[in-house]
């Protein structure tokens, strides 16, 4: 019966709100896919505060958007500040929000050995033209030359040699990005696979990637802590277009495509 | 001396770079115009060559300094073009339906404009002076190219002052018969000339970002076509996207007049009319934000044909970040007008019949918000980074990218349109035979679309980028065909309702007035956000290709800066117009004391 007036109070029931949001944020995300054989994995910090923020503003408009509602919302409140018989409670709150919210603090700005997160695009811009070689290559409106005619078997067999002779060791033999070096590289190597890493590039933008490694990468953006070796001096023009067919194959996803117009109005 | 003296002889001898074929087009006062901007800078000492590439400015760097004049003027600007609009549509409806509190709503309108109109060119001289004297190099260019349209420019800010003046001076001298409709003609023509001198803007700052394909960094500026320059990749799209956020923009500042002017009202009366003001503002706001989007999307569309690695810089290079905070803005911004229009309901009678269905609407934005805004590349520690295997979520990951966040956004409109049409129906009670079914088709019309809408974001999962792209294209067209339909239905249903009581205007809470005040400072913020992003894809270029910038200031700033210097523009406008508020409340005083020994005025207590 008191649990039922609990749960009907509308304070109560924003208090009851936040705590299922974060227990799924926090627990809920990382534990519950996987028993469905999803994987997932805790969420950050930076994005729990994100999606706390949003229900909190949820729940505080649900509260007020009703006149009834908001004095009731307010009632708990005024009588833990007001009332003579919460008088504990009341110094107990004023003891403890302030230290909370001054650990909270403390915890937030104190110094501590790990680097700091870093704001990283994960997607640099590519320039129009690269330099491989010694020849100018054109990357705006640039196909795959193996995908025409009957070459891609032959390319993907060159291909899956020059991924496992070098590739391997960093992006892993399920192309996930957990090859045996990568727990030691920050940012980690990328995963091909799934819908939002290759599948959304065009096989022009992996070749300049290939070729030009970390150290080709555009100054806007920096620092990039980019272990990706330049490959331009290693392997050939074909072997690159070949390693390119075999990640896509591979990975069971399509490059992205150039539109008809698209490139027309480079200048 | 001798410096104007050189400006007035080169004036005389028409001895600055000209257009071909453009030479008879401008009189002398232009050459004379621009000649002592040049003099002002100390620039044109010796027949317009420049001695100099960039100075100086004290402490905050010549880089700042024009940003935040450039950022305050648009601000200034953009409420300048969007108010007149909307005064002319509410002059429109005072004429045309009978309504005087429309015609008073367009009068208050236009003294806020007033005001307003001479801090925009005040900021307006601001940035040109800070041009002339930080970047004459990159003016000298500009102005170079740009010469004949920048005299047009100062003839067209002459016609529209005196054109503004006379519409609100005339005000009360044309207010019948046929005197009233040529009144109502110059708010049009206020408008053209608005929006042409806004046009000419913004050819030359879409020329710097995308600049014709036969511009290189080879030729004299002095051979390229104007035309070819003014209409440039770019231009068109910023045009119409200005456009509607200058109503947008318009529309949430008049709404933040309205609540102040309701926080400070003294009588019911003026609650019940700044209550309705702000109504109209939010309206006008919300209701052009929802189209805004699909500008927006243009604009970026342009931008990437224009130029893959522009526009990649912009969605996915360093800028990337930035379009997290301005989804979250967005998601502010929804909430909030969804939030003030949901509050004004409880003071509609008949609306209690919606109010039940407001929390699940309200489920629907909040989860709208968190897709929305979940980054794809999240910021994470080290810990959090190994966890993840790399910055990728792999469970979250899916909400990251477009599919997921066209479905949000679009989903999102559709709430707040139903939210609109309930608002709008609260009080009313159909009449017509059909009402019964034509509740149904339009609920069925909102369940297709919401169905076309996540049909399309689910299936984008499965299909190659090039067709994803297509798909977010149906969606629009479902949600936007779903709006159009449903409004004229609604229309042509509640045609001769009964009422089911009068709105009771000024019967609202305060706090839903501090929601008009939250929508004003995100639009602002977001506002500078998005110039920001515009401005700053150039990255070390005056103008991408063609002119680098070679000063001490070139580099572009990261986001953390950028949001200070952002902050700072909101803060310099936020505290001028509530000066200009003030004063348009110091205005109305001597105007209301022989109103009220009038009979029956007791409802008329603005001007």
């Amino acid at each position: 019966m008191s649990i039922n007036r609990y749960l009907r109070h509308p304070f109560w029931q924003a208090i009851l709100v936040l705590v299922i949001a974060y227990v799924l944020i926090e627990y809920g995300i990382p534990y519950l896919p996987p028993l469905i054989g999803i994987s997932s994995a805790p969420v950050p910090q930076s994005v729990v505060l994100q999606y706390m923020l949003t229900v909190l503003a949820g729940v505080l408009i649900w509260v007020s958007d009703n006149e009834e509602r908001w004095a009731r919302f307010r009632e708990p409140i005024r009588a833990t500040l007001v009332d003579r018989d919460k008088r504990v409670l009341r110094i107990a709150l004023l003891v403890i929000v302030p230290l909370l919210t001054g650990w909270l603090t403390f915890r937030a700005v104190r110094q501590t050995v790990a680097a700091p997160p870093s704001l990283r695009s994960i997607h640099p811009a590519p320039p129009s033209s690269i330099t491989f070689r010694g020849q100018t290559m054109q990357l705006a409106g640039l196909e795959n030359p193996l995908r025409e005619g009957d070459l891609m078997a032959e390319a993907y067999r060159v291909g899956k040699r020059v991924y496992y002779q070098n590739c391997l060791p960093c992006h892993g033999d399920a192309l996930s990005g957990d090859g045996h070096y990568a727990h030691g590289f920050t940012p980690a190597p990328l995963a091909f696979t799934g819908s939002s890493t290759i599948a959304q590039l065009t096989e022009s933008f992996v070749f300049w990637r290939i070729a030009k490694g970390g150290p080709g990468l555009p100054r806007e953006g920096t620092p990039w802590n980019s272990a990706m070796p330049a490959w331009e001096d290693i392997l050939s023009e074909d072997e690159i277009w070949s390693v390119i067919v075999f990640l896509y194959e591979q990975a069971g996803v399509s490059p992205r495509t150039w539109e008809e117009a698209e490139g027309s109005g480079e200048h | 001396m001798s410096s104007v003296a050189t400006v007035f002889r080169i004036a005389a001898v028409g001895n600055l770079p000209r257009l071909r074929g453009t030479r008879s087009l401008v009189p002398s006062f232009g050459a004379v115009a621009l000649g002592l901007l040049m003099a002002q800078s100390g620039f044109a000492q010796e027949a317009g060559i420049a001695t100099r590439e960039y100075g100086d400015f004290p402490y905050i760097g010549s880089r700042v300094a024009v940003w935040i004049a450039a950022q305050v003027h648009l601000m200034f600007a953009a409420f300048v073009l969007g108010v007149p609009m909307f005064a002319m549509v509410a002059e429109a409806i005072g004429i045309f339906g009978g309504d005087k509190r429309y015609d008073r709503l367009a009068k208050e309108f236009t003294r806020l404009l007033l005001i307003a109109y001479s801090a925009t060119a005040i900021w307006g001289a601001v940035l040109v002076f800070f041009l002339t004297t930080l970047y004459p190099r990159f003016w000298a260019h500009l102005s170079e190219i740009f010469e004949v349209s920048m005299w047009i420019y100062v003839g067209l800010f002459f016609l529209e002052s005196f054109t503004l003046y006379l519409y609100y001076y005339g005000w009360d001298r044309w207010k019948a018969g046929t005197a009233k409709y040529a009144h109502w003609g110059l708010a049009i023509l206020l408008n053209i000339w608005g929006t042409a001198v806004m046009f000419i803007a913004d050819s030359w700052l879409s020329y710097m970002m995308s600049p014709p394909e036969v511009i290189t960094a080879d030729p004299s500026p002095g051979v390229v076509q104007l035309w070819s320059a003014i209409n440039n990749a770019t231009w068109m799209p910023i045009n119409i996207h200005r456009i509607i956020a200058n109503v947008v923009f318009g529309g949430s500042v008049v709404g933040a007049y309205a609540a102040y002017r309701f926080l400070a009202a003294k009588s019911d009366e003026e609650r019940a009319h700044y209550d309705w003001m702000g109504y109209v503002g939010n309206f006008i706001a919300i209701g052009a934000l929802i189209i805004l989007p699909f500008a927006g999307y243009y604009l970026g569309r342009e931008i990437y044909e224009f130029n893959q690695q522009m526009g990649i810089t912009m969605m996915g290079g360093f800028m990337s970040w930035l379009w997290i905070i301005q989804a979250f803005l967005i998601g502010v911004l929804f909430l909030t007008g969804n939030y003030y229009l949901w509050v004004g309901m409880t003071r509609i009678p008949g609306a209690e019949r919606f109010l039940p269905y407001t929390k699940w609407m309200l489920v629907v934005l909040v989860i709208g918000v968190i897709v929305w805004a979940t980054p794809h590349t999240m910021i994470a520690n080290r810990a959090e980074l190994e966890a993840m295997g790399g910055s990728h979520h792999p469970f979250l990951g899916v909400l990251g990218v477009m599919s997921a966040k066209n479905t949000a956004v679009n989903l999102m409109i559709l709430t707040t349109f139903l939210s609109f049409l309930m608002y709008r129906r609260a009080n009313k009670r159909p009449v017509v035979g059909w009402a019964k079914t034509g509740t149904i088709v339009q609920a069925s019309l909102f369940a297709l679309s919401a169905a076309v809408v996540l049909f399309y974001g689910v299936y984008g999962y499965f299909v190659t980028a090039i067709v994803r792209i297509g798909f977010s294209v149906y969606q629009v067209l479902a949600v936007l065909g779903t709006i159009i339909a449903v409004m004229v239905l609604d229309v042509l249903m509640l045609r001769g309702s009964e009422s089911r009581g009068a709105i009771q205007w000024g019967n609202m809470p305060a706090r839903s007035q501090y929601a008009l005040f939250v929508l004003v400072v995100t639009f602002t913020w977001l506002m500078g956000l998005m110039g920001f992003a515009r401005s700053g894809i150039r990255q070390h270029w005056h103008v991408w290709e063609v002119m680098r910038d070679t000063s001490q200031w070139a580099a572009t700033p990261a986001l953390g800066p950028a949001a200070q210097v952002i902050s700072v523009c909101v803060l310099i406008f936020l505290v001028l117009i509530a000066f200009i508020f003030w004063l348009g409340g110091l205005v109305e005083k001597p105007q209301l004391v022989p109103e009220q020994p009038a009979p029956g005025a007791s409802g008329t207590v603005t001007s």
